[in-house]
Parts: structure tokens; C-alpha cells; sequence
């Protein structure tokens, strides 16, 4: 039985998958490893560098499309989809 | 065509769009005013969100901050993109449920509570107000350059057109030119990077050029490194922004704030579905990324072009006599000073304070960037053009959120229900004009460049309004008194902070507690202590639901309601 609470169960796990990118791609690789990522380069950009001021924006861009994407999929999935 | 002149032609062609926009999109009535009559295209609103986010502090001043802080200034990179996923995921299709006109009527109806609508206000009217601040900055060295005079007068002119602009529109007048004002400032601002990229690297795309090798084979961004290392600044692409808590915070701050500022919580009431709120979240950071990736290699090049300019090859500085024209006009505004210190009448640029010979405010060099790298007159023009759109059409947004919560939320929800819509719609105009008198008022003394401004704003929102939207989707526990309590201690807390240090409402002279040394919190700069302020806005509301009763049935169903899209069972 598809129920509301199943719907809001699977929104969740959707919203912290989600996050945790968002955690790690900032965070993680922009600010708390940026050092040993530095280490590692992609042409004149040192990584880290490259994920606090071009990757994470790309990311972020990336994981909104993704998360309407699947939503729209769970309203269709729980028949909660506006008319 | 000398530059004046075509700055005034440039310039007067965009205010004769806007405005012609604006009256064409006139609001008539409250529906069309506050919300738009919800019927705005989630591309369209997702481009008009672009423009209302993307203020003075993204266009004029966040690429300078980048310049003079290299790696450092990431956190706003990251901080004023990275927010749109909690908006998209934490709020904005909920709110869109929802259903209402305003932020505070929300926090208001979930907690049951006139008390906990009139401190949403409260703190709405803070965070705005701070934030209309940082525009007034942008705004007045945009024109003090434009019109050749002091950065007073030219905040006066600003004042007057940004009165005259943001009463006349509504929500709808200002979606509309809005998405006009997106298409100058993104035009406005690409334009020259592509052009100095082209020169440096030869990449047409600004993102590839910043990581791309110039013509002498090196690697731009190593180049740079040596040449500010040479000067005795820190190395641009490693140097921190006070330390990496400060860091984690300011980011934190500035991406809580941004979901939980009510100029951009509003805009996703003006689209017609939940689908479509989700979606519009994201094309509203498809555009300002547009804006956002480009950013990095302005300030960066533009750091280049002025070590270059000031210093041609290592030893050898520029001689005053010979200063170019930028350096002069710029000179007039006084947001650019030379001091001959050694009297040897050449520029010197460098880290150590008693020696440098040169002070450049922030905030002049996306505005000054394109007469550096001599690009043509239209260029410099059209991001004269691009600055002003950007600092119009976010005082537009600010100020209407801050007119709503007066008349909508105090007026007719709480002091004088019984209003009629003709006197809603006109005290919400009167309450604009004072808003821009406040704002332009602190605006002649800010608290820091319009990018530092923008940011206590954003903590201020992060601290008090997030958390308890936030809450109220994502627990049915929270009740009337812990909202209240949290949103109180959060911006509370996050106040004192920054007044501590920067006086009571930024007015110089007014900071105490004299006693305590800068950044005394683990480091953490007031500009980044929302961070702070809402992670005690969060356990304070836990804790004292807690231990109070239970939200009533009708709120638990109201919980419930808003969380699907539509519900088909009764």
C-alpha cells in the first residue's frame, strides 16, 4: 500500500543522499581536503582550488535537476501529482 | 564617441526599458502585487530570480573580493550557489503548497501564533534592511563613477531612482523587468571576460581561460601566484580567509542565509505548481551560475591586469605623471588613493603596509576592470549599464519584502484586519520609501565593501528565519514556544556578535564590549557567525518543544498537507 508516509520516507532518503554531494563536493573536497586535493592538478587549476570555485557550482547545478527529476518521478509513483 | 557619452546612452536605454516594463506590468491588485497572480513561467521566474539574487554584491563587488582574496573569497562562490539546494530540497516546494503571500504569514499560521508571525517580521526587517545596505554601497559607487562625483552624492541619486522604480512595480512590474535586467547584467558582465580572457589565454570561455596557459607558456593562476608572492601578499591560490572554521562557517552562513532570505523565499510563490517551484530552483542557479563561474577568472585576471599595469616587469613601477586615465577618473571618486610615501613620485604596490603606496577600494574593480585591460568605450558602458541593473533589481525585491511584511503581515494581519485593498497597496508603498531613507541613511557609513554588508544579512536571515521554516516542514513536534524562543535566540545571539563588533546598526562608534579582541569565537568573523546563530537557533526550538505541550491536531494535519504535492485521499 502506497501511503502518505512512504512517500515522505522515500523524500527523505532522496533530500540526505542529495546532501551528502552537496556536503562532499563543498565541504569535503572545497575546503577541509583542499590541501592534499591541491596536489593533484586539472591544467593551470590546482583541484581543490578547481572544486571551491568552479566544481561544487557545477554540482550543485547538477543535483537540483536531479532531485526534481526523481520528485516528479515519486509524485507519479504515489499518484500526488498536480494536475 | 568618448565614454561619457556613451555611458549616458547606454545607460538611459536600459532605464527607458525597465521603466517602460514596469509601467506596461503595473500590479493592480494585491494578488498581482505580492505574488505576481502565480502565474510566472518557472524559466522566466528562475531568470528573474537570478537577477533579484544577483545583486551589486554579486556583480560589483564579489570578483573584487575574489581578487584581493584568492582562494579565500571560495566562500562566496560556494555560499551563494550552494544555498539554492537546500532552498530546492528544505523549502521551496513546501512554501509553494503552502500557498500565501508572505514569509512571516506562514510562520505565523504553522505556530499558531501572532507573536511568532510579528518576530518573523522582526527579523525579516533586520536581515533585509542590512542587506538593502550593501545595495545602497554598490549603488553609490556606481554612480559616483557614472556621474563623476562623491560617493555621497552618487548614493543620493541612486536613493531617488530606486524610490521611484520599486513603488511604481509591484511583483509583477518587477518580475518582468527583472528578467530584462538579468539579460543586461549577464551580457554586461560576460562581455568583458571573454574579451580579457581572449587576451591573456586566448579562450573565449572564461572558465577554460582561468585554468588555461598564457602567451608566455605559463600557467595564468601560477603566474599569478608568483607575482603576489613577489609583492609579499599570500599566494592566491592557497590563502585562507582568517582559518578553515572561518571558512566552514562563513560558507555555512551564507548558504543557510540564502534559503531563508525572504526576497528569494517569495519568488516561489509566483510559480504556478510545486513541480514547477522545484524546477524554477533550478533554473534559477543555472543562471546565476552563468554569472557565478566567470567570476573567479574576473577577479583573478583583473588582479593581473593591475600588478601589470602598476608594475610592467619586477623593479620597475609605474611613475605617477604617467598614470593612465582609469587611475585618474577613479582618483576623483575617491575610492582609489596614492600616497607618495618614499617621494620618489612611482607606485609602489605592495604587502607591507608602511610601504605601499596605493589603496584600492574592493568594490571598484569589476567597475574599473574593463578600462584596465583598455577595452573599447562600449564595453566600460555597458558594465556601468550591467552594475546598476544588478544593484536596481535586487533593492526592488528587498524593498517589496520588506513592504509586504508591513502591510500585509502587520496591517492587515495582525494590527487592523479590517483594511481595505486600496489602503494595503498604498501603505505598502509608503513603507518602501521609508525603508530606502533608513537604508540609504546606514548606507553613507557601511559596515564593510557591499559584499561584507550582503553577508551579515545573510547571517542574520540564516540565524532566525531558516531554522524555523525548516523546522516546521520537517517536524510536527516543533510547537508556538519553541519557534519563538529559537528565532529569538538565534538572531539575538547573532546580533550581538555583530554589533559587538561593528556597532548598533553600523553606526561607527557604537561597538562595546571594547574589551573583547576581533573574531573572539574560535576565529569566526562576524560575517560568519549565522552559522553559529542558527545551530542555536535549532536546539534552543527543540529543546523548549520539549517541554512544552504538543502542536495541536489541525497544525500536525497542516504539516502533513504540505508535504505532497496534492493528496487524493480525504
Amino acid at each position: 500500500m502506497n501511503s502518505p508516509s512512504d512517500y515522505w520516507k522515500e523524500n527523505l532518503r532522496l533530500v540526505i543522499f542529495c546532501l551528502v554531494i552537496w556536503f562532499v563536493v563543498s565541504y569535503l573536497f572545497g575546503i577541509i581536503l583542499v590541501e592534499p586535493l591541491n596536489a593533484i592538478r586539472l591544467g593551470g587549476y590546482k583541484l581543490g582550488f578547481w572544486f571551491a570555485q568552479q566544481g561544487s557550482i557545477y554540482t550543485f547545478v547538477a543535483l537540483i535537476f536531479f532531485y526534481a527529476w526523481r520528485m516528479n518521478k515519486l509524485d507519479q509513483k504515489y499518484n500526488v501529482h498536480e494536475d | 564617441m568618448d565614454l561619457q557619452t556613451m555611458t549616458y546612452i547606454v545607460v538611459g536605454l536600459t532605464f527607458a526599458l525597465y521603466i517602460g516594463i514596469a509601467i506596461w506590468a503595473r500590479a493592480a491588485t494585491t494578488g498581482e502585487f505580492y505574488v505576481a497572480g502565480k502565474g510566472i513561467h518557472p524559466v522566466l521566474n528562475g531568470m528573474a530570480t537570478g537577477a533579484d539574487w544577483m545583486s551589486a554584491a554579486s556583480f560589483i563587488s564579489m570578483a573584487g573580493l575574489i581578487a584581493f582574496n584568492g582562494y579565500g573569497a571560495s566562500v562566496f562562490l560556494m555560499g551563494w550557489t550552494g544555498g539554492y539546494v537546500l532552498l530546492a530540497m528544505l523549502l521551496a516546494p513546501y512554501l509553494r503548497k503552502y500557498g500565501k503571500y508572505t514569509v512571516p504569514e506562514f510562520i505565523g499560521d504553522r505556530f499558531y501564533s501572532k507573536t511568532a508571525r510579528i518576530v518573523a517580521v522582526i527579523c525579516l526587517i533586520f536581515a533585509s534592511v542590512t542587506y538593502v545596505i550593501g545595495q545602497m554601497k554598490g549603488i553609490g559607487v556606481a554612480f559616483s563613477r557614472f556621474l563623476e562625483m562623491d560617493y555621497d552624492h552618487g548614493l543620493y541619486v541612486g536613493m531617488t531612482i530606486v524610490f521611484f522604480y520599486a513603488v511604481l512595480g509591484g511583483m509583477k512590474g518587477i518580475t518582468y523587468t527583472q528578467i530584462a535586467q538579468y539579460c543586461v547584467l549577464i551580457f554586461a558582465y560576460t562581455v568583458p571576460a571573454v574579451f580579457i580572457s581572449l587576451n591573456l589565454t586566448g579562450h573565449p570561455f572564461p572558465q577554460l581561460g582561468l585554468g588555461a596557459k598564457m602567451a608566455d607558456g605559463t600557467y595564468l593562476l601560477d603566474k599569478l601566484d608568483l607575482v603576489v608572492t613577489d609583492l609579499g601578499f599570500k599566494e592566491y591560490t592557497t590563502a585562507v580567509l582568517g582559518n578553515k572554521l572561518n571558512m566552514f562557517a562563513y560558507t555555512l552562513s551564507l548558504m543557510i542565509g540564502t534559503a531563508g532570505l525572504p526576497h528569494v523565499i517569495i519568488r516561489f510563490f509566483t510559480v504556478p505548481s510545486v513541480k514547477a517551484a522545484r524546477s524554477s530552483a533550478g533554473w534559477a542557479l543555472v543562471f546565476i551560475a552563468l554569472l557565478y563561474t566567470v567570476a573567479p577568472a574576473v577577479g583573478a585576471m583583473a588582479r593581473l591586469n593591475l600588478i601589470t599595469t602598476i608594475q610592467p616587469e619586477p623593479g620597475v613601477n609605474l611613475a605617477y605623471d604617467e598614470r593612465p586615465d582609469w587611475f585618474r577618473n577613479w582618483e576623483k571618486t575617491g575610492l582609489l588613493k596614492f600616497e607618495d610615501k618614499n617621494g620618489d613620485g612611482k607606485i609602489q604596490y605592495v604587502a607591507d603596509k608602511d610601504k605601499n603606496e596605493l589603496t584600492v577600494d574592493r568594490d571598484i574593480m569589476v567597475l574599473a576592470n574593463p578600462e584596465i585591460a583598455k577595452l573599447p568605450n562600449w564595453v566600460i558602458a555597458l558594465v556601468a549599464a550591467g552594475g546598476l541593473a544588478a544593484a536596481l533589481s535586487t533593492a526592488a525585491g528587498l524593498l517589496l519584502a520588506i513592504a509586504s511584511s508591513i502591510s500585509h503581515d502587520l496591517l492587515k494581519g495582525v494590527f487592523t484586519p479590517n483594511i481595505t485593498e486600496k489602503s494595503e497597496l498604498l501603505s505598502s508603498r509608503i513603507a518602501m520609501g521609508g525603508a530606502v531613507l533608513v537604508a540609504g541613511y546606514l548606507g553613507l557609513h557601511p559596515p564593510d565593501f557591499a559584499a561584507g554588508t550582503v553577508a551579515i544579512a545573510f547571517g542574520l536571515a540564516a540565524s532566525s528565519i531558516f531554522p524555523a521554516l525548516m523546522m516546521g516542514i520537517f517536524s510536527k513536534r516543533i510547537n508556538r514556544q519553541g519557534a519563538i524562543a529559537g528565532m529569538v535566540a538565534g538572531l539575538g545571539i547573532t546580533l550581538l556578535y555583530v554589533f559587538q563588533h561593528k556597532g548598533i546598526m553600523f553606526i561607527p562608534g557604537t561597538s562595546f564590549l571594547d574589551g573583547m579582541k576581533p573574531n573572539w569565537f574560535f576565529g569566526i568573523s562576524p560575517n560568519a557567525f549565522g552559522a553559529v546563530g542558527a545551530i542555536i537557533n535549532f536546539v534552543v526550538a527543540t529543546l523548549v518543544s520539549r517541554v512544552t505541550e504538543e502542536p495541536p491536531k489541525h497544525i500536525q494535519e497542516l504539516v502533513e498537507h504540505i508535504r505532497v504535492p496534492q493528496s487524493r485521499i480525504s
